[in-house]
């Protein structure tokens, strides 16, 4: 009878918990970034790209140079030659020089640190931020997924220029999807490429240990088995007297 | 023991009839656990305990390490997380550690709860047992509430915000009460570091008071058992019950398994799925506190959510707050609630069965609808739900005097 209950009890749970909807999502479909954080080469192109297009702006102000360094096996000259651009020293963190009263002035609101951006916007989101950017019929940038975004579009020249095609549903016109209106200097395969890569980076810049933490817990893991093994013929042992 | 000893060993054996003759160790060692006779048909619901207890050494060591890192000044609290995170040898491990523990504490704690409910450890004369649990739980809830506000992200700072506000309902002195709980006229650097003090001091000492307290009182009647049936009543020509296995080592070795096959859960999640897809650690936390930018949606961690929803559940703030707190001061009346000839789930009829099933589903939607948006179909959900909470400890009153039982047994079954 215990067992029924007890397998009641927990198909409850399961069953609750897979009824209920997904909480406080943001509504309409992400893509998948696909991201993997053990690629080291993604991450590296990613970084490349961050210091590049993001890093002027956005600082990721708990990331030191020698931890990059060292977690995607680059030496440090290599880093400080092609990823370090402002005069910091290697066990530095990526801050930016702009000062966060002028870059409030010059851009409606200071940029965010990006430090931990995906791990509070997450991967998918992050990708498809970046991929949705699109000119106005006014000209300035604007963003599907972050609608009135204050960033522009860094990344346009390898993108290039889309525009949105709009539709009328039920008497009011939204935007229906985007077109390349003008080529990049990437064909839109490479530009998605580039973008996971950044994500990839992304992803590893939210927790560099990440990787570390789940080759560690595979070896925890197999302890931990053997240690119930054990644990479990010491308690059968002891309590075979017992009736 | 017997053997021809060495000189070594024979100076040991001095050493420790030294110590044993001033301090009564074997005298306790056998008092609680050699000599102590359990039941011996604990089954699955029975390891919640010594869990519970090994994670709280889990959370009073890997607090410890925190605390060697941590900042508790609204200025650098951010950073010296990410700095544990980032720079600090195993600090990641260290904070998870700790992040991980906090959610399985209340996993635990409900689990524990919920086997009272179902065979009746609450019961005479258990209650004392009872009312210390309980008071842990309370202690453990301002222990979490406040020991998540100390990583001072956006959910630490607007969490406090709501929470606290909360006893702005309370009439005219509920204003200043709020300010003598922030030492501010909002959330601030004086808030984080008395938050800081009392949950690395305060609560932790009087939590550890309360399970001292809480064994003491399990230990002075005995464990109950699965059929709710006192195994004193049958006892041998030693006076040792016929159904009771000493505690050491039958439960120490059972108990040890238990741990094992814990920890194989507790790794998995800390190792693999920290985050717990927002529930453990919530995306919004990864956002430095900014008072000048509240959250789309501001929502306690999830052990807090069943309680937040009966909150919401009432339109008015003041009858929420009070709703909210019935809702757990309830619990402690539970031993008399009960007024059931029998103790066990198993030999109480199809009704009581019914009635926790129902209960255990009123909690767990509840919980999830509190950390819903709250749209007005959810809120109604919410009402519903409240109701049905409240309705079994009302129903309990009433029904379990008359309610249908089955006949004990004289000994333990399985």
């Amino acid at each position: 009878m215990d067992k029924k209950l007890f397998s009641f009890f927990f198909s409850l749970v399961a069953f609750l918990a897979v009824s209920f909807p997904v909480y406080g999502a943001g509504g309409e479909a992400l893509e998948h970034a696909n991201v993997n954080v053990r690629d080291t080469a993604a991450i590296q192109r990613g970084a490349q790209t961050f210091v590049n297009y993001c890093l002027s702006c956005h600082a990721a102000s708990y990331m030191r140079y020698n931890r990059l360094a060292e977690d995607l096996d680059l030496n440090e000259e290599l880093v400080m030659e092609n990823l370090v651009f402002a005069d910091v020293k290697i066990g530095d963190t990526m801050t930016v020089a702009m000062r966060a009263a002028d870059a409030a002035a010059w851009l409606g609101k200071a940029p965010p640190d990006l430090s931990l951006v995906s791990r509070s916007r997450g991967s998918d989101w992050l990708y498809t931020y970046l991929l949705t950017f699109y000119q106005d019929p006014s000209g300035g940038w604007n963003n599907l997924t972050f609608p009135n975004a204050s960033m522009p579009h860094v990344l346009w020249p390898l993108q290039g220029i889309q525009k949105p095609v709009y539709a009328t549903h039920d008497g009011h016109e939204s935007i229906d999807h985007l077109t390349l209106a003008k080529p990049g200097i990437e064909s839109p395969e490479e530009y998605e490429d580039t973008v996971r890569d950044l994500v990839t980076f992304l992803k590893y810049l939210g927790e560099p240990a990440e990787v570390k933490r789940k080759n560690t817990g595979v070896w925890v893991l197999l302890y931990l088995a053997l240690f119930a093994l054990v644990s479990y013929a010491l308690k059968a042992e002891y309590w075979r007297d017992v009736h | 023991m017997a053997k021809p000893a060495s000189s070594i060993a024979k100076s040991a054996d001095a050493l420790w009839n030294w110590v044993d003759s001033r301090l009564p160790v074997s005298a306790f060692w056998k008092a609680t656990m050699t000599g102590y006779h359990a039941p011996k048909n604990f089954n699955f619901w029975y390891y919640m305990g010594s869990l519970a207890l090994l994670v709280l050494v889990i959370q009073i060591l890997s607090g410890i390490f925190l605390t060697m890192h941590y900042k508790p000044s609204a200025e650098l609290a951010f950073a010296s997380v990410e700095y544990i995170m980032r720079d600090v040898e195993w600090g990641w491990f260290i904070r998870y550690l700790h992040s991980t523990g906090a959610s399985f504490f209340f996993i635990l704690i409900y689990l524990h709860m919920f086997r009272s409910l179902l065979y009746g450890s609450h019961r005479a004369p258990r209650e004392l047992v009872w009312i210390f649990g309980m008071l842990i739980y309370l202690a453990l809830m301002a222990e979490a509430f406040m020991g998540y506000v100390l990583p001072w992200g956006q959910m630490s700072y607007w969490g406090a915000q709501v929470i606290i506000n909360l006893f702005g309902a309370i009439p005219s002195i509920g204003e200043p009460l709020t300010e003598w709980i922030r030492g501010d006229y909002f959330i601030s650097d004086a808030t984080l570091n008395r938050f800081f003090a009392l949950h690395v001091i305060a609560l932790p000492l009087a939590i550890l008071g309360l399970v001292l307290m809480h064994l003491v009182a399990l230990r002075e009647n005995g464990s109950n058992n699965p059929d709710g049936i006192e195994i004193k009543a049958n006892k041998d020509e030693n006076g040792i019950p016929k159904d009771g296995i000493p505690f050491h080592p039958y439960y120490t070795v059972k108990d040890i398994f238990g741990v094992s096959m814990f920890l194989l859960l507790f790794a998995f999640i800390l190792f693999f799925w920290p985050e717990a897809g927002g529930l453990f650690l919530e995306h919004d936390n990864f956002v430095p506190a900014d008072p000048l930018v509240t959250p789309l949606h501001i929502k306690p961690v999830w052990y807090f959510t069943p309680y937040y929803a009966i909150l919401k559940a009432v339109p008015d703030k003041l009858m929420g707050v009070i709703l909210m707190g019935t809702s757990v001061v309830i619990l402690f009346f539970l031993p008399w609630l009960d007024r059931s000839p029998v103790k066990s789930i198993r030999y109480k009829g199809l009704w009581y069965k019914i009635m926790l099933g129902v209960f255990a589903i009123a909690f767990i939607r509840l919980g999830m609808l509190g950390m819903s948006e709250g749209t007005p179909a959810q809120t109604v959900e919410m009402r519903v739900w409240t109701f049905v909470y409240f309705a079994f400890f009302i129903l309990l009153f009433f029904l379990s005097p008359r309610g249908k039982t089955k006949p004990l047994p004289e000994r333990l079954t399985h």
